[in-house]
């Protein structure tokens, strides 16, 4: 899928400082060497399985499936792998990577935190040194993922430039990676940033994809006809997606945030916003003004709220092969609190934009078609901020 | 030749970087021919960005106070329109890919030539990436500058030899900022860049004092100056002009003489 330049389809690229193009190509050549390495495999399965408690459930929600009256609905429970997202499948792969690399340090940029979080995991699990960067904004909207990060010894430092939200986190990591590199790798999040990062976060969130394949052909003896997951960088999306791109018949949906509405400005929806622009290293869709000024985005959900969105789904849009849809900070918190009281399952304010655009799509389907949400993360770290949404204060 | 080269034609040159727009477009105005009266030799002019990803704190503060002032691409092309008028040292622009894609690649670089900026420096912009404007540049004759880095090693000869203008070297790793010691190895580094052209090359990032812009020049073809001149700005605002003039002719002077 990806090109040697990076590039998927007119979109990813390296657009970087020359100081950082160096460790770019180093990066590139050890996960060429590593990425089908059986050690490296053996080692980062075991990893996945024994630590992490993969493979994920696929869970058969049925009295979501009956409520809603149509398609029979699958949860991809991503909540409940170690440290409680989808965000350890890469920490854990890019962890293990740098460790061979000669690396000691890892850096890393958080929105929710629940990256920040794994890869303060990783790093104390593998003995590394860790810095997370996290927009002062979201550090006080997820406090308690601040304090996790401390405990397991990262160092958590609040960045106040700009919007003080996730842009400015991972703008500020690319800084402190130029200043020192040569004992550093930084463990971007998402699906996003200069090559190789893009390929390297979805082929260790792909795991998803192969496990969901692997296990509805086991329930259902099909593949489903819809994968749907939200999107803000894309590497929960990219990898429930992945291994179907070439299923022409699952429908592949990516649910972005829509924040207070995409005809307003307080908004994250990259792809219904958004147009073509250069920015954090890639070609891509970006939330701009006219004179490709970075907007000021929003979302209830810190981990959505970024003004772009991956190559790969932009090149997956280009091409018509998913679908992005816009789901607002009010369908979002309806579907947390509905998915909570209809299977006993609270998640992350972030997949609860998933779970809200499937709430619309299933009653429009018959009952022999399938679809899986994933749930890319847990939602007790969202519970104060849903509390407040809804008028009630509630200390954490 | 590229009009680039006559800002080295005085001794060791002397470069300055201005922030558009901080705090207003009519500072910005005064400054430059301040600096053109100092002893400049050729001047980076930059175009604000909302997130700009290799500035230390001096700069970023320099990119919003101009954007909140309501600076825009459009109004720095008039500036330029209206410094031409006088001002004949070259001038190249500093900005961020996006600002240059955004706006229309190819409307933007024939606005550049048309309004007499003679470069443009994107520090976003790689060698592997250059593709993305370097055809426009050629075509509309504005020369694309190239970045070498002290962690570049390997890759110095093959930027140096496709260089147009001139090179710029950056000091140190990091970000854009004044530092109270620069520690890579320039020497070695402007040594392969002569190996493999005839193109000058300055030295930036880190430099603000006198006897550092002497010892950068030594090394190169001249000193580039970015926060040192910024934080006059911060500090003075509409009356920083007259600061950055008297700072100007100390640092050309210092360098001139080497």
């Amino acid at each position: 899928m990806t090109d040697p330049n990076g590039r998927f389809g007119i979109h990813g690229g390296r657009y970087i400082p020359e100081t950082l193009m160096n460790a770019v190509i180093e990066l590139e050549a050890a996960y060429n060497r590593y990425k089908d390495d059986e050690e490296f495999n053996r080692e980062l399965t075991a990893l996945f399985n024994d630590y992490a408690g993969r493979p994920s459930r696929l869970y058969y929600a049925e009295k979501m499936t009956k409520d809603l009256g149509g398609a029979k609905i699958y949860l991809k429970r991503e909540d409940l792998n170690h440290t409680g997202a989808h965000k350890i499948n890469n920490v854990l792969g890019q962890a293990l990577l740098a460790k061979k690399m000669g690396k000691t340090r890892l850096i890393a940029e958080t929105g929710a935190g629940q990256h920040g979080v794994a890869t303060a995991t990783a790093a104390a699990l593998m003995g590394l040194e860790c810095v997370v960067f996290m927009g002062e904004e979201d550090t006080k909207r997820q406090a308690l993922n601040v304090y996790r990060m401390r405990l397991l010894g990262a160092e958590v430092i609040p960045v106040k430039t700009g919007t003080a939200t996730l842009k400015d986190a991972v703008s500020e990591a690319m800084r402190e990676w130029t200043s020192r590199i040569e004992d550093t790798h930084y463990c971007l999040g998402s699906v996003m940033g200069p090559h190789p990062f893009p390929t390297i976060v979805r082929d260790f969130q792909a795991v998803i994809s192969k496990e969901i394949k692997e296990q509805i052909l086991e329930k259902e003896g099909k593949l489903p006809d819809a994968v749907i997951a939200c999107v803000g960088g894309g590497s929960n999306a990219i990898g429930s997606f992945y291994h179907f791109i070439n299923d022409e018949g699952v429908k592949l949906i990516g649910c972005e945030a829509a924040g207070r509405g995409i005809d307003t400005f307080e908004t994250a929806a990259t792809i219904n916003t958004g147009r073509l622009g250069i920015f954090h290293g890639m070609k891509s869709y970006f939330c701009q003004d006219e004179y490709g000024q970075i907007a000021p985005v929003y979302s209830i959900s810190a981990g959505l709220d970024y003004p772009g969105i991956g190559p790969e789904h932009a090149y997956l849009h280009d091409t018509g092969r998913a679908e992005y849809v816009a789901i607002t900070d009010d369908e979002a918190v309806e579907a947390f609190e509905y998915l909570s009281r209809t299977e006993g399952i609270i998640p992350a304010i972030e997949s609860a934009h998933a779970v809200a655009y499937a709430r619309k799509l299933a009653p429009a389907m018959e009952k022999d078609k399938v679809i899986v949400i994933t749930i890319s993360g847990r939602g007790d770290k969202d519970c104060a901020a849903i509390a407040r949404y809804r008028g009630e204060d509630i200390n954490e | 030749m590229s009009d680039i080269k006559k800002a080295f034609e005085n001794g060791k040159a002397f470069i300055p970087f201005i922030t558009c727009g901080d705090p207003d477009l009519s500072t910005t105005a005064e400054a430059v021919r301040a600096a053109v009266r100092a002893g400049a030799d050729l001047i980076e002019l930059g175009i604000p960005f909302s997130d700009p990803t290799a500035e230390g704190p001096t700069i970023q503060g320099a990119n919003l106070r101009a954007l909140r002032g309501g600076v825009t691409t459009d109004r720095i092309f008039g500036l330029v329109k209206d410094l031409r008028s006088d001002v004949s040292v070259p001038l190249v622009f500093m900005t961020y890919a996006n600002v240059v894609f955004s706006y229309g690649s190819e409307r933007f670089i024939r606005n550049c030539a048309d309004t007499g900026i003679n470069g443009l420096i994107l520090p976003d912009l790689p060698f592997e990436e250059k593709g993305e404007f370097l055809p426009l540049c050629d075509k509309y004759g504005v020369d694309l500058i190239s970045l070498i880095a002290p962690t570049s090693k390997n890759r110095i000869a093959m930027i140096a030899k496709e260089a147009k203008g001139f090179i710029y070297i950056v000091s140190s790793l990091g970000v854009t900022g004044t530092r109270t010691e620069i520690t890579t190895d320039i020497a070695s580094i402007v040594n392969v860049v002569r190996e493999n052209t005839d193109v000058p090359c300055a030295i930036g990032f880190g430099i603000s004092t006198p006897e550092q812009a002497a010892k950068m020049a030594s090394l190169s073809d001249g000193a580039i100056v970015g926060s040192a001149i910024v934080k006059l700005f911060e500090k003075y605002g509409t009356e920083a002009p007259a600061y950055v003039e008297e700072y100007i002719r100390s640092m050309k002077n210092a360098v001139r003489a080497v």
